[in-house]
Formats: C-alpha cells, sequence, structure tokens
C-alpha cells in the first residue's frame, strides 16, 4: 500500500476529486493547509503597508492506495492540478505498513 | 448650525415674543405652532439618526481592530456613549449653549448648570415657538457631543487602558467639546468673527481628530507596528462589521448634516434639508470612489479599508457646508477628502503615529479640508477667518487634551502591560472574548 499526500492549490480540489474517484478511488482525507515552497509567498497591500504573505493556502490530500494504482493516481492529480503556474504543489509517495477498517476488523488491501 | 437661536439657560420659564420676529412674507411660517412642531419633530429624527453612528462607530473599529480586541472596543463604543449622555447633561450642554447673558466669560465660557427640560404637556411654560422645543434640540446636540467621543476610541484601540480612557472621554465630552463648540453654535466669539462651520467639520470632526492625535501619539504605536523602518500592517478582524459600520455613519449623516439646517418650519427650510441629504449622500460618494480609483492606481488593487475611510472621508468633507455647494462641487470636495485619506494613511505610519481605524485622517485631516472647502461655495465665508478658527480650535483641543492624556498617564498609566496587549484586552482587561469558539478545545 502507499500513502500519497498531495499539496495543491485550493480551487483545484473538488477537479481533482472528480478525477480520482472516476479511476476508482475510494476514499481520501483532505486538510486547509498552509505553506510556502519554491514560490515563497507573495506581498500583499493593507492601508498602504506592504507586506509578506510568508504562508500561501494550499489543500493537502491523503490517499492510501493499492500499491499498483499508486502510479495512476499520481498521474492522475499531477494532470489534473496542473496549471503551469507557480505554485502547483507537490506530491509525495510513502509506503504504509499498515490499514484496518475500524468496523470490520479487515486489513490491509480490504481495508482500503 | 450657521445661526442658532439662543435658547435661554432657564428655558422653563422663558417667556418670549413668540410671533414678534420680522421675516419676509413668503418665508414665514404658515402657524407659529406648525412649525415649532416640524422644526422639533425633524430634531428627533434627525437626533436618532446621529444616534445611530455610535452603531456605525462600534461595527466600524470592531471590524478594523484584530480579533482579540472586539470586546473592548465594543465596550468602549456604549460605555463612552451612556458617559457623554450623562455628562452633557449635568455639564456640557449649557456650557455650550450659555444663551444671552449668561455666558461667565462672554464668547468665551458658557454656563454652569445642569439641563433642564420644559414642563411636562407645556404645563405653564410659554415655549419658543419660532424654534423648536428644548427636550429635541438637548437631544440633538447631545448626539453629536457623543460623536465627537467615538472618533478617539477608534484611534487609541488596541493598547489603552479602559479606565482611563473613559475618564477621558468624560472630561472630553462635559468640558473640552462643549467650550470649544459655544465658540461657534453657542455664539462665541469664533461665530461673531463670521466663522462658518454648518454641521461640524470643525467643531465636532477636527475636535475628535485632535483629540485622538494627541492620544495616539502619547500613548505610542501597538508593539510591533513598526519594525525596522517599516510598518507592519495589522488587518482587521472582520471586513464586513467595517462596511456596515460605514454604511450606518452614512445613513446617520443624512441626520447629522440635515438636521444642523436648524429649522423645518417653511418650505424654504424643507428645500434646503433636501439639498443638504443629496449634496451629503454625494460627498460621501465621491470620498468612496476617489479612494476605490485612487488604491487601485497606486497599490494595484483596490483597498476596501481605505475606500471605507474615503466615503467617511467625504462625509467629513462636506460637513462644514453641505447646503450651498451644488451637486457638483459636493462630490468634488467629497472626492479631496478621499484623495487626503489614501495619502494620510501611509504618511501618519512614516511618522509612527499609530491610529488603528483612520480616524485622524478622516476626522481631522478632512475635517481641516472641509472647513476650509465653504469658502469656495459660500460668500459668507472668508479664508482667513476659517483658518484663524481651525487653528484657534486646534490649539486649544491639543493643549487640553494633551494636558489631560499625561495627568492620566502619571496618575494611573493610560497603557496596558506589554503582556496585556500581545495577548488582547479581552482576555487581559476583560476575560471576555468576542469569538470565544475560536481556538477554544
Amino acid at each position: 500500500m502507499k500513502l500519497i499526500i498531495a499539496a495543491i492549490k485550493p480551487f483545484k480540489l473538488e477537479e481533482v476529486r472528480e478525477a480520482l474517484t472516476s479511476i476508482g478511488v475510494r476514499g481520501m482525507m483532505v486538510t486547509e493547509i498552509k505553506g510556502f515552497g519554491s514560490q515563497s509567498g507573495h506581498t500583499e497591500i493593507y492601508r498602504g503597508a506592504e507586506y509578506a504573505v510568508n504562508f500561501v493556502p494550499k489543500v493537502k490530500l491523503e490517499i492510501v492506495v493499492a500499491a499498483g494504482m499508486a502510479d495512476q493516481v499520481v498521474e492522475t492529480i499531477t494532470t489534473t492540478a496542473k496549471t503551469d503556474k507557480i505554485g502547483d504543489g507537490k506530491i509525495f509517495v510513502l509506503d504504509v505498513a499498515q490499514a484496518v477498517r475500524v468496523r470490520t476488523g479487515e486489513t490491509n488491501d480490504e481495508a482500503l | 448650525m450657521q445661526k442658532r437661536y439662543l435658547i435661554p439657560l432657564a428655558a422653563t420659564l422663558a417667556v418670549l415674543p413668540s410671533l414678534g420676529v420680522a421675516q419676509d412674507a413668503d418665508t414665514t411660517p404658515l402657524n407659529a405652532e406648525i412649525g415649532f412642531i416640524f422644526t422639533t419633530f425633524m430634531f428627533l429624527v434627525a437626533g436618532f439618526l446621529v444616534f445611530w453612528m455610535a452603531a456605525g462607530f462600534a461595527m466600524l473599529e470592531a471590524g478594523l481592530v484584530r480579533s482579540k480586541n472586539v470586546t473592548m472596543q465594543l465596550t468602549k463604543n456604549i460605555a463612552l456613549f451612556s458617559l457623554a449622555s450623562i455628562f452633557y447633561y449635568l455639564i456640557g450642554y449649557n456650557l455650550m449653549y450659555p444663551g444671552d447673558g449668561n455666558w461667565m466669560s462672554e464668547g468665551v465660557l458658557g454656563a454652569l448648570a445642569i439641563t433642564g427640560l420644559e414642563p411636562v404637556g407645556l404645563e405653564g411654560a410659554e415655549p419658543d415657538l419660532t424654534y423648536a422645543s428644548v427636550g429635541s434640540d438637548f437631544f440633538f446636540q447631545l448626539m453629536f457631543c457623543a460623536a465627537t467621543a467615538s472618533i478617539v476610541s477608534g484611534a487609541v484601540a488596541e493598547r489603552i487602558k479602559l479606565w482611563p480612557f473613559l475618564i477621558f472621554v468624560v472630561v472630553l465630552t462635559s468640558i473640552i467639546y462643549p467650550i470649544q463648540a459655544s465658540w461657534k453654535w453657542g455664539g462665541g466669539f469664533l461665530d461673531a468673527a463670521g466663522f462658518q462651520d454648518f454641521a461640524g467639520s470643525t467643531v465636532v470632526h477636527s475636535v475628535g481628530g485632535w483629540a485622538a492625535l494627541m492620544g495616539a501619539i502619547i500613548l505610542g504605536p501597538r508593539i510591533g507596528k513598526y519594525k525596522d523602518g517599516r510598518t507592519v500592517p495589522m488587518p482587521g478582524s472582520n471586513l464586513a462589521l467595517a462596511t456596515l459600520g460605514t454604511f450606518i455613519l452614512w445613513l446617520g449623516w443624512f441626520g447629522f448634516n440635515g438636521g444642523s439646517q436648524l429649522y423645518m418650519d417653511t418650505a424654504g427650510n424643507v428645500a434646503d434639508i433636501s439639498r443638504i441629504f443629496s449634496n451629503t449622500n454625494t460627498a460621501a460618494a465621491g470620498g468612496a470612489v476617489a479612494a476605490l480609483i485612487l488604491t487601485q492606481l497606486m497599490y494595484k488593487k483596490p483597498d476596501l479599508t481605505m475606500v471605507l475611510n474615503g466615503a467617511l472621508a467625504g462625509l467629513v468633507s462636506i460637513t462644514a457646508e453641505p447646503l450651498t455647494p451644488s451637486l457638483g462641487a459636493a462630490t468634488l470636495i467629497g472626492m479631496v477628502g478621499g484623495v487626503i485619506v489614501v495619502f494620510a494613511v501611509p504618511m501618519l505610519d512614516k511618522l509612527k503615529i499609530d491610529d488603528v481605524v483612520g480616524a485622524i485622517p478622516v476626522h481631522l485631516f478632512a475635517g481641516i479640508w472641509g472647513t476650509i472647502a465653504v469658502c469656495f461655495t459660500n460668500d459668507a465665508a472668508s479664508l482667513g477667518t476659517q483658518l484663524y478658527a481651525i487653528m484657534v480650535v486646534g490649539v486649544f483641543v491639543c493643549v487640553a487634551s494633551a494636558v489631560l492624556w499625561f495627568i492620566l498617564k502619571a496618575v494611573t498609566g493610560i497603557r496596558v502591560s506589554e503582556e496585556d496587549e500581545i495577548n488582547g484586552l479581552d482576555t487581559s482587561e476583560l476575560g471576555m472574548e468576542a469569538y470565544p469558539e475560536f481556538g477554544r478545545s
């Protein structure tokens, strides 16, 4: 099993969710986050004074899928969340040691 | 309030010839009592419109302070209005309107007496039928006094202690405001000199502005506002409230300026009030549009808080003369007010004067501009006299309020501790948050 963590632009969330469900992803965790990468924030002006916005709003997706499906998920997020502009986000893939469905006690691939 | 009919001190005992005033045929009310009724009614309506401005100030300030200081800002607003109401009744009203022959020092220092109203049902009293009831006049004038105090609270927000601030409000509304207001509206020496200030660009707004300026300087900026020569923005907690507050103030201003016509007993006066409403509205619009366009040009994005300040600056600018300008002139006068705000806010920051809501640019700078702008449309005004009055009032209010701020600073201290300020006045001074659901587990 693989855990896919993706930080994307918030306005792309709905599109990415639809694309992922259409390829068979059955669940995901979503968090509103703030952070920065190579974009390093931007500046705003409030009442004539310029200030740096160091942390930019992003949405974080956490998706656990069977190992064989991971590449397809990464590919789908990449194509859907892409705007070709700076700040499109990052994707990380991690190994998952165990998964349990709380209601039934099923484990690993059956629990996903 | 250009020429106010002076009410004698003991109005309840006054016996005045009510119909003996010589007037031109076409301006004479159809019936003296009808004139009295309409003017009184007008004062009551205008008075509660100006009362509503207290809500406007409260919402504007609650929206422009950070969420950790919202409860405190609201507490200050309702407390200051209530204290102003009581102390204007106890001391302020007769100090401001002593009436003929009652001055302690003619034209300079009014009378010391508690306000009294007419007897119930006017029993045994002969009211001045050429004007309005004492009760309506007191009610209307009180609201102006309270507005002056509201101006100060926004500028010194987020760092001043509650009680010293309220003591300042008591002295401002019972003594400082009424004394200088008597010089113009009470028939004092500035009025005699020919000074023109219809509804108070100087008498109300710049007075609040000067007191706020002294307070902001003596108090010092909020912790972290100016760092290494740069201004650190501290965005307001709720711009929806700030916008609502601005619209409420805009609404209240129709009473502020319209009521200052002081008479609604003839067709001429009603038409004048209509002119004033229209001019007041268009000046606010001019100020808002000017700020909208200017912030777009200067910063590439419009700044809502500046647009709100711009509308208010337009209103302050037209307040000294809302009657004589054409709609076009009123719009331009308001637009200049909006431009002043957009430049004055960053300028005050450069001087490290921390005015949280922009009260000083809006009420002081636009107030000075509005007082000067009277000369463009009102032949009765002279630039020299306007400048003289701006200076006299400015020096008096600055000295009086600076002395008061320094006394408070020495006796009780005016600023909360560093820790209390960083934690927010809501928890440190009041133990009550405006938005308790946030960050609570």
